[in-house]
């Protein structure tokens, strides 16, 4: 397999875009990429996107979305894995890159959430349609119930989630691309509703509409799109049990564990060397499960990381510097790629504010439905 | 969204009829054609008990619209003496008090309306032991 890098990176503002279609979107960010490297073409294109379909019934992505970038008769795939569609759709354009298919590949993710669809009910077609929504529960109940296993199981309080949305609506005010930058405190996230019991409003992601692009080349021929390419060392993409009730414990994320071996064995690192991380906060119990899942700290710890701020800025593990999908806002198929821009600003050193210092390996974790599917990818500054 | 008409046509998930597998002797509700953690394809029937422990649980307060008549309900992952596990409403009680290791008999009910036309959707349901 062939090396390869990220040369560029394009995206729209998240947030409630009622003055962009889809194809608005997605044109913006990937124009973006292209700009950002310098190319005028691509060799193929990657598009994930949980749901066009039911979100504004518009399927067969990959023909329209290469029309809109004036490239009919580019090769163009959508991918679909729920919330991870972005992830696996980076980890296809990677595969096609290193195995020497193609040398410039686009991968996007899409998504356009705020439309009129009745999103809780799109949303939960990523659960288990027959033995769990047929029955009334939804997305938000369902990571609810992780948390209350959470909690029986390792002693994790409401207060313990409350701090993980505190930490990210902190890094979040630091990127203007964010659907909600303000800071939130501790008081007020234990105020806001309760949505599913014990997740409150603001333990929970937002609906979100955005785009977003990078383009992927060899490494060898990294250097003619841009000065500071970064690699991607490891890519790992896992399943898990689709219901709740057929996991062996509602309180561990098995895929998200196995994505993460798998990628760090590929890379040839280990959670010790990671210095910067966007991890998969839906609801704030799920960065605690993700954490522990991907090794930064002990299994049943997680819940002391953003309160001892081990996980904020300036810690050991910064994790999600981006605000995250709790304060950057989350349109799904958009997220798993703007995971990989957030973390491709900081191994080039251009982050800002919120740059993590001297960063040279960092990963990306993005996952789908309530945890049956897992994409992880590591990268390294050039 | 539309419901699996196939749930009312396939008997043994309305009579809580579970697969044991001939393999390792792992129990699946509903049954399935292959085993999901040996790969057999040979199972036995077993009757479920009707009652079970709760494992985990949440009360939905944002619910589906289906549901919105009924919020705040109790949804929890009961477990039954056969160990077969599957996710159910909890009800005929204050639904914040539905938490892991509640004691539940699961009994047959309406489950919800499906459609403009009203069709009967039926399952089971989690009722507190006395």
């Amino acid at each position: 397999m062939r090396e390869v890098a990220i040369v560029g990176a394009g995206m729209t503002r998240f947030g409630e875009l009622w003055g962009q279609s889809l194809r608005d979107m997605f044109a913006e960010a990937a124009v973006g990429a292209l700009n950002d490297a310098g190319a005028d073409h691509v060799d193929s294109i990657y598009v994930g996107c949980m749901s066009g379909g039911q979100f504004v019934g518009q399927e067969h992505l990959g023909p329209l979305m290469a029309d809109h970038l004036g490239m009919t008769g580019v090769p163009a795939t959508h991918v679909e894995s729920a919330c991870a569609s972005g992830g696996v759709a980076l980890r296809l354009a990677y595969m096609e890159v290193a195995s020497g298919m193609s040398d410039l590949v686009l991968a996007t993710g899409i998504e356009k959430m705020n439309d009129g669809a009745d999103v809780t009910n799109v949303l939960a077609t990523a659960a288990d349609q027959e033995l769990e929504v047929y029955y009334g529960v939804t997305f938000p109940g369902l990571y609810a119930m992780i948390a209350r296993a959470h909690m029986a199981k390792y002693g994790t309080t409401e207060e313990d989630m409350a701090w993980v949305s505190v930490k990210n609506h902190r890094h979040g005010a630091m990127n203007d691309k964010a659907q909600f930058p303000g800071e939130v405190t501790l008081e007020q996230v234990m105020a806001s509703s309760m949505v599913a019991a014990p997740l409150r409003l603001l333990h929970c992601s937002p609906v979100t509409d955005g785009a977003a692009a990078v383009l992927l080349c060899p490494l060898e021929q990294a250097k003619e799109y841009t000065d500071r390419p970064v690699k991607i060392i490891g890519s790992g993409l896992a399943t898990g049990s689709m219901a709740l009730a057929d996991r062996a414990d509602p309180a561990d994320l098995d895929a998200v564990q196995r994505s993460a071996r798998s990628a760090y064995k590929m890379a040839g690192v280990g959670p010790r060397d990671i210095q910067v991380a966007e991890v998969h906060d839906c609801f704030s119990i799920a960065e605690i499960c993700c954490i522990e899942a991907l090794g930064f700290v002990e299994p049943g710890t997680g819940k002391d990381a953003a309160r001892e701020g081990f996980t904020a800025l300036g810690g050991c593990v910064p994790v999600n510097t981006s605000g995250g999908l709790k304060s950057k806002g989350h349109p799904v198929g958009a997220t798993g790629i703007a995971q990989a821009i957030e973390v491709f600003t900081q191994l080039q050193g251009k982050a800002g504010a919120r740059q993590v210092e001297n960063a040279r390996v960092g990963l990306t974790q993005n996952m789908g439905g309530s945890g049956a599917s897992s994409v992880v990818h590591i990268f390294q500054g050039v | 969204m539309p419901s699996p008409r196939y749930t009312r046509e396939i008997p043994s998930r309305y009579r809580l009829e579970a697969g044991r597998c001939k393999g390792c002797g792992k129990v699946v509700y509903p049954a399935r054609r292959i085993c999901p953690a040996c790969r057999a394809a040979d199972f036995e029937t077993v009757n479920l008990s009707r009652k079970g422990t709760v494992v985990t649980s949440t009360v939905i307060h944002v619910p589906p619209d289906e549901f919105l008549m009924e919020a705040p309900y109790a949804m929890a992952v009961v477990e039954t003496p056969e160990g077969a596990r599957l996710m159910t409403q909890v009800v005929d009680c204050d639904p914040s008090t539905v938490l892991p290791g509640m004691e539940v008999s699961l009994e047959f009910r309406l489950i919800r309306k499906e459609g403009k036309s009203g069709i009967l959707c039926y399952g089971h349901k989690g009722v507190p032991v006395a």
